[in-house]
């Protein structure tokens, strides 16, 4: 091992390889994955510095060999990452839903292209914000951030182990070509100054058929194997202990309602936005790069007396409801700035319509990032 | 300096990538500006359309997307096509004037640098691009001669630096 895990400095640094150094920051050790565009540069990158740094990268036959490698890894106590766009994550969905059942820690790197199906895989079009959340059958919580640049490809990667590891669930990034390929100044801290959270074990010694290792909506300790915990990890429906119960309804009721309430109980803590609406009447709401677009067209609608605020998702689930509803009650009219079709815009509008007037405006071509210049003149336009 | 948009256009293997990687690696590790590169190009690893955006600026930027360029390089005639319409005006279209046709008279300057022969003269036409850049410091001053040749150290693999550093040096040294 003769690299440095974290490479303090200041770089001109591409967001995947960003992304990659967060994850070894983070403490990863382990990360599986095939190929794809937009996402391949955060696995060439993690299979160059892992030998380096103590670490195993597996270029395994394709994304549902990815997600069973990492789930099955992460068993074993360690911290580990996948990384894919989203024709990889379709595949992966099934065993997404397993890790979400069985309380894993992992993280999952969607690296969003042009769909659907093989579509455009160099454009970046952030088209898969509801798979991550809705795609897995079954009712589940699971939390998604959203960098709009190569720093925040770095932090929110460290971000999302920690977030994976305190509440023992898989954790998205939701990154898309555009950001994931563009480069731009990226700081890595010095080691002291980088928060890293390890998930909560058993005590050593624990007589293993009484681990509650399962559904405490407060994380249950994670009965990893190699320890002596002999924990029973199964997908179907079970109690505290990993006993399964397929005949009690209510053990379903309980199995669900715990999972999903892991999350959301600690919602306060894991929701991240970013806010600047004072004295707004109108509020672009966006995340992403478009989040940079909406900024810039704040600024010049400033310039032009207008009043015109921000407010932009950072992790799109659990979603931020109750602060779009507070928005919602100061601003008069919202526009929602998506790269897509208008996938987020419904939660948004169920939100705050109530409150304010609530539009849409996708960018003029799919795979562009809005011009301030067209915000601009739909501000004007909801203004009259 | 104000924020400044530079689109690089060509096609897949005319180094337009590493155009833009070496503006923006010059501009935030050793010029103390701040610099923001995207890039878009089609699946082919040849021949296809490339293009990388650079943004430079003093101040943090924010929008991250090129929208009007105030210069152009077109590495390809391709480029010109496809983005001369863009150009700011009054801005500055660079182009390799062995590749690139005529190119209409509008509203912007045109500096034309016959690179790819200039490269050929070099010993190897892949570094037409660092002939490109260097006329183009020498004629805008946009970041310093120092700063591009360290980002060129940094950026390009050992045994190719000689060769693309004395290709930046002859660009500076082009007659404009």
């Amino acid at each position: 091992m003769k690299g440095k895990r974290i490479l303090t400095g200041k770089y001109f640094m591409m967001g995947n390889t960003a992304c990659a150094e967060g994850a070894i920051a983070a403490g990863c050790e382990l990360a599986a994955g095939y190929p794809i565009t937009p996402a391949t540069e955060i696995a060439n990158r993690l299979a160059e510095r892992f030998p380096q740094v103590g670490g195993v990268f597996l270029q395994v036959e394709d994304e549902i060999s990815a997600i069973a490698a990492i789930i099955g890894a992460s068993w074993t106590g360690k911290k580990v990452i996948t990384a894919t766009s989203g024709p990889g994550i379709s595949l992966m969905l099934e065993n997404i839903g397993f890790a979400v059942g069985v309380e894993t820690p992992c993280v999952i790197v969607n690296v969003q292209r042009g769909a659907p199906t093989t579509g455009m895989p160099t454009a970046g079009v952030t088209g898969d914000m509801v798979q991550v959340k809705r795609g897995s059958h079954g009712d589940y919580e699971i939390i998604a951030l959203c960098p709009s640049s190569p720093q925040e490809m770095f932090d929110h990667t460290v971000l999302a182990f920690n977030y994976a590891e305190k509440y023992r669930t898989p954790v998205f990034i939701l990154s898309d070509a555009f950001v994931g390929h563009m480069r731009e100044e990226v700081v890595i801290p010095p080691p002291e100054q980088i928060e890293t959270v390890y998930r909560k074990l058993p005590e050593p010694g624990t007589d293993p058929t009484q681990i509650k290792g399962f559904l405490d909506e407060d994380v249950a300790p994670m009965p990893i194997f190699g320890r002596g915990f002999k924990a029973h990890v199964t997908s179907s429906c079970h109690d505290e202990y990993g006993k399964r119960n397929l005949s009690d309804v209510s053990a379903l009721d309980h199995f669900v309602r715990k999972l999903s309430n892991k999350i959301l109980k600690h919602k306060d803590e894991i929701i991240r936005v970013e806010k600047n609406y004072q004295d707004a009447e109108v509020v672009l709401v966006s995340y992403g790069a478009v989040s940079r677009a909406a900024a810039m067209a704040a600024l010049r609608a400033g310039e032009e007396g207008l009043a015109v605020g921000t407010f932009r998702l950072i992790t799109a689930w659990p979603f931020p409801e109750e602060e779009i509803e507070k928005m919602a009650r100061k601003a008069k009219k919202i526009i929602v700035l998506e790269n897509n079709l208008g996938q987020l815009y419904p939660y948004i509008k169920a939100a705050a319509a109530h409150y304010a007037d609530v539009y849409f405006l996708p960018p003029r071509v799919l795979g562009e990032i809005h011009d301030p210049e067209n915000i601009l003149k739909k501000i004007r336009e909801v203004i009259q | 300096m104000n924020r400044t948009e530079i689109l690089v256009g060509g096609v897949g293997g005319q180094g337009v990538i590493l155009t833009g990687i070496l503006l923006g690696t010059a501009a935030t590790l050793f010029d103390g500006k701040k610099a923001v590169q995207t890039q878009a190009y089609s699946s082919e690893q040849r021949g296809g359309m490339a293009r990388a955006e650079v943004i430079l600026s003093s101040e943090a930027i924010t929008d991250p997307q090129v929208r009007k360029p105030d210069i152009l390089i077109a590495l390809a005639e391709d480029a010109v096509i496809r983005h001369l319409k863009k150009i700011k005006p009054q801005g500055l279209l660079v182009i390799d004037s062995d590749l690139a046709q005529e190119v209409k008279p509008g509203d912007y300057q045109v500096l034309k640098v016959p690179a790819t022969s200039m490269a050929e003269q070099e010993g190897n036409i892949v570094v037409a691009n660092l002939i490109i850049l260097g006329a183009l410091i020498k004629k805008t001053g946009l970041l310093s001669v120092p700063a591009m040749e360290k980002a060129i150290e940094v950026s390009v693999p050992p045994k190719a630096k000689a060769l693309n550093l004395n290709a930046f040096r002859r660009g500076l040294e082009f007659k404009i």
